[in-house]
């Protein structure tokens, strides 16, 4: 079950709050976006921090984790204006921690009230009667279902506020028995305890169900259930803007040095692109630029309805020192195949992260020198998930 | 064809393999006349060298007869003699713009596994590990050398392969440890190992104006080698004190530069000391025995430069960060900048100025490889370098 969210996590990202090269363009394109844009394309941003709370233009949502990271995109660090954007949504980047929490919470009570039931009544100081037994078995299953509820329920909110009607019965059982046991002074101690345990969990029910509930149909579909992945890269090359902005912009012939796609075919501004997803798996998705910067910067991302979200943006800064151009690629994409298939993935070295690393050393590698550079030990050049399955350095025969 | 390939920990064997063709357009296939043996190979012979595998082959020290060019090599012919430099470099990047060959930012393929270990990666270098990019060596008959027209030197009619071989390696390699120096008139430099590198490395100090050379060792023909060829002042430090000696030698001052061309597999003189570090070896909690490292920083005099050329390969203990930082010392390292020397160094031994030559001790055959670094990395048979003939 992942907790990963991506509001935290931008935020993380976002306290990162010295100004570097860039940040003001970076802002400069994240403003905007969150200004509307101008047409669809910034619609369907949904979500984009500034440019509102509902997502009726972005029904499904499907765009929403996209778009939040969009104004990351360049370089990955996060403008002010998306600081801000932040900072007028108080309170819900906890909601779906505390929403996991609080599920994993009720399973693990409800397994303990089914499976040991004598331990569980010899610590609240009731009796270990048969009774006492079956109420607390009972009490399990519902805690149970309660867990298992916050997780699979398409309204998570309404599961919570379920949740909070447990406690209330809790509450009252306790309340029972403390009546009864309020002359066995060790016995009401313990039940006072548990019954301050259950108010706790009462309040954060109660939280968490607020919090759920003032979250975005669109947030919530992106919380979790889909694992989008934000990769950056870096490097210096050794040739101007114009020449880099250029051979980028050659989208065909990204596969020269981008080695999971197999193809990218442009047809009247929109370009469809056939490649190799993690694990064995192919995708297609087609694809609009989305901001296009002569020598500067290029933006895309795949449109409605694409197998597999993504955006990407690569942008080309002048190096200091006559050093040439500093390239920065950045790209989210909601993974095919979920958690697991980006975990494979990884262990198979063909992690977005790596994947991007790669291809950029082998742009660099064309634009530098003119080919893909091979060594017999690495024979396709410089690819992370070969660097772990080496050829032995000999000629290849 | 035949080559001498890496089999594990202590184990080399001349083998069978197939010949190399062009990958790249800038390849060129070279017919290897003369290759030699390196202290740096000892390090991946005794297996101090991560991501080496099986069957790889070593050597990056050897020179040829050009027999093919890839389709964008503008530089070379088939038929041209040249000896080529051990790091590769494309001559494109930003690195390579500065004269920082051995950091070439485009010749290693597998860079991302060297930033995993260094950081950032330097450049491919031939038959030394996967991570410095997993390209064959060129102990053996052909070798494949990527971006033909950046770094073989052709070799001028009439010199012959010994006098110019080391233009690979260990002649500038020597060269840059003095060069790094800073040396100005008056200066006394100590160099700490007196094996091939570092008799290039004394013999470049006297080139660039040292007015004195110190050489340290353990082996007397060495030293012998260093004093009669280059005119070093010998210290054994398995039978005098070294601090003792340089103090002595330097009234006091300490060497105004100190060079390690020694590196990571150090010997002590004192077994309790050597037993500390190396049992730290094996138990991989450090990879590299900084004896001679510790050593130059702690008796470089105040502000002066020490001038690493000894191959480190990971992490050291104990390093005098104290010494260096209080004192005001420069450190400065590198794999040699190969590139950079082999035009002005082909020169001077053209001039006469330098015969690299006399290092040489002994001649084999490829096929006698194996023995070769048994002998070499035992110091048997008053062994200084060997030079193989394919
Ligand atoms: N930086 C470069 O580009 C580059 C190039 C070539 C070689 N190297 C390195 O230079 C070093 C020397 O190479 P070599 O071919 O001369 O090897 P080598 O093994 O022949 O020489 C090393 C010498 O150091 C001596 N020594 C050992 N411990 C010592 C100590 N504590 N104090 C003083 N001397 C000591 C040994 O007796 C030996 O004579 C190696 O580490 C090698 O990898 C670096
Ligand atoms: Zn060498
Ligand atoms: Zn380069």
């Amino acid at each position: 079950m992942s907790t990963r969210l991506p509001h935290d996590d931008g935020q993380s990202r976002r306290s990162d709050s010295v100004e570097r090269p860039g940040d003001s363009e970076r802002r400069d394109l994240g403003e905007r976006l969150s200004q509307g844009l101008s047409d669809q394309g910034a619609q369907r941003l949904g979500q984009q921090d500034g440019l509102g709370q509902d997502a009726r233009s972005d029904p499904d949502g499907r765009f929403a984790q996209d778009r939040s990271a969009d104004h990351d995109v360049p370089g990955g660090r996060s403008s002010p204006s998306g600081r801000r954007g932040q900072a007028s949504r108080p309170g819900r980047p906890g909601a779906e921690f505390l929403r996991t929490a609080l599920g994993w919470f009720s399973l693990g009570l409800g397994a303990t009230e089914i499976s040991a039931p004598r331990s569980l009544a010899r610590t609240l100081g009731v009796h270990d009667s048969a009774t006492n037994r079956s109420v607390l078995r009972l009490f399990g299953v519902r805690e149970v279902a309660a867990g298992v509820v916050v997780f699979v329920s398409r309204r998570p909110e309404r599961a919570l506020w379920g949740r909070v009607a447990g406690d209330v019965l809790d509450l009252s059982a306790l309340g029972l028995a403390l009546s009864r046991y309020r002359f066995h002074p060790r016995s009401a101690t313990r039940l006072s305890v548990a019954t301050a345990a259950v108010v706790g969990c009462t309040v954060l029910d109660v939280i968490a169900a607020r919090k759920q509930a003032a979250m975005t149909e669109a947030e919530r579909r992106t919380a979790g259930s889909r694992h989008p992945a934000h990769a950056t890269a870096r490097a210096t090359i050794r040739r101007s803007p114009a020449e880099l902005y250029e051979a980028w912009h050659d989208f065909e012939r990204l596969p020269r040095f981008m080695y999971h796609l197999d193809s990218v075919r442009v047809v009247d501004g929109h370009s469809h692109w056939k490649a190799k997803g993690p694990a064995g798996t192919r995708v297609e998705w087609d694809a609009e630029v989305v901001e296009d910067r002569p020598d500067s910067l290029i933006a895309w991302r795949s449109v409605n309805g694409s197998q597999i979200d993504n955006a990407g943006c690569v942008r080309f800064v002048p190096a200091p020192g006559d050093r040439g151009t500093e390239v920065h690629i950045s790209l989210d994409y909601n993974a095919p195949g979920g958690p697991a298939a980006v975990a494979v993935a990884k262990l198979l070295g063909e992690e977005p992260g790596q994947q991007i690393a790669d291809d950029l050393r082998r742009f660099k590698q064309l634009m530098e020198v003119g080919e893909i550079v091979r060594s017999e030990g690495s024979p396709a050049g410089a690819r992370a998930s070969n660097q772990l399955h080496q050829r032995p350095a000999q000629p290849l025969g | 064809m035949r080559a001498n390939c890496w089999l594990g920990k202590g184990t080399v064997d001349v083998l069978d393999v197939p010949e190399p063709r062009i990958l790249n357009n800038h390849d060129a296939i070279i017919r290897i006349t003369r290759t030699a043996i390196c202290g740096s190979d000892l390090h991946l012979f005794n297996g101090f060298i991560p991501t080496m595998k099986k069957g790889d082959i070593l050597g990056h020290e050897f020179m040829g007869e050009v027999v093919e060019v890839g389709r964008e090599v503008k530089n070379l012919a088939v038929g041209d003699r040249v000896v080529v430099p051990f790091p590769i470099a494309c001559g494109q990047c930003n690195a390579c713009h500065d004269g920082a060959y051995s950091v070439c930012e485009n010749s290693n393929p597998n860079a991302g596994l060297a930033e995993k270990i260094l950081g950032h990666a330097p450049a491919g270098i031939f038959g030394y590990s996967h991570m410095l990019g997993g390209y064959p060596g060129g102990q053996a008959e052909y070798a494949r050398v990527p971006f033909a027209d950046v770094g073989p030197v052709k070799v001028p009619a009439g010199m012959d392969d010994e006098q110019v071989l080391f233009l690979s390696d260990i002649l500038p390699t020597g060269y840059m440890g003095a060069e790094m120096c800073d040396i100005s008139p008056g200066d006394v430099v100590a160099v700490w190992g007196a094996g091939p590198v570092g008799q290039f490395a004394i013999a470049s100090a006297f080139l660039l104006g040292a007015e004195r050379v110190i050489a340290i060792d353990r082996l007397p023909y060495r030293l012998q080698m260093a004093q009669e060829k280059s005119g070093a002042e010998p210290v054994n430090y398995a039978e005098s004190d070294v601090r003792e000696e340089l103090l002595e030698l330097t009234g006091g001052r300490g060497p105004d530069a100190c060079i390690d061309a020694v590196g990571l597999e150090a010997h002590h003189s004192s077994p309790p000391a050597y037993a500390y570090d190396r049992a730290k070896q094996m138990t991989h909690l450090e990879s590299d025995r900084p004896f001679a490292l510790r050593q130059a920083i702690r008796n470089c005099r105040n502000g002066g430069t020490v001038s690493v050329i000894g191959v480190y390969g990971g992490f050291v203990d104990k390093f005098p960060m104290g010494s260096l930082m209080n004192r005001s010392l420069t450190l400065r390292a590198g794999q040699c900048h190969v590139q950079r020397y082999t035009k002005p160094l082909l020169e001077r031994i053209q001039a006469g100025q330098l015969d690299p030559s006399f290092v040489i001790t002994h001649r084999m055959g490829l096929d006698d490889a194996p023995s070769a670094f048994e002998t070499f990395l035992n110091k048997e048979d008053e062994c200084v370098k060997v030079v193989l003939t394919p």
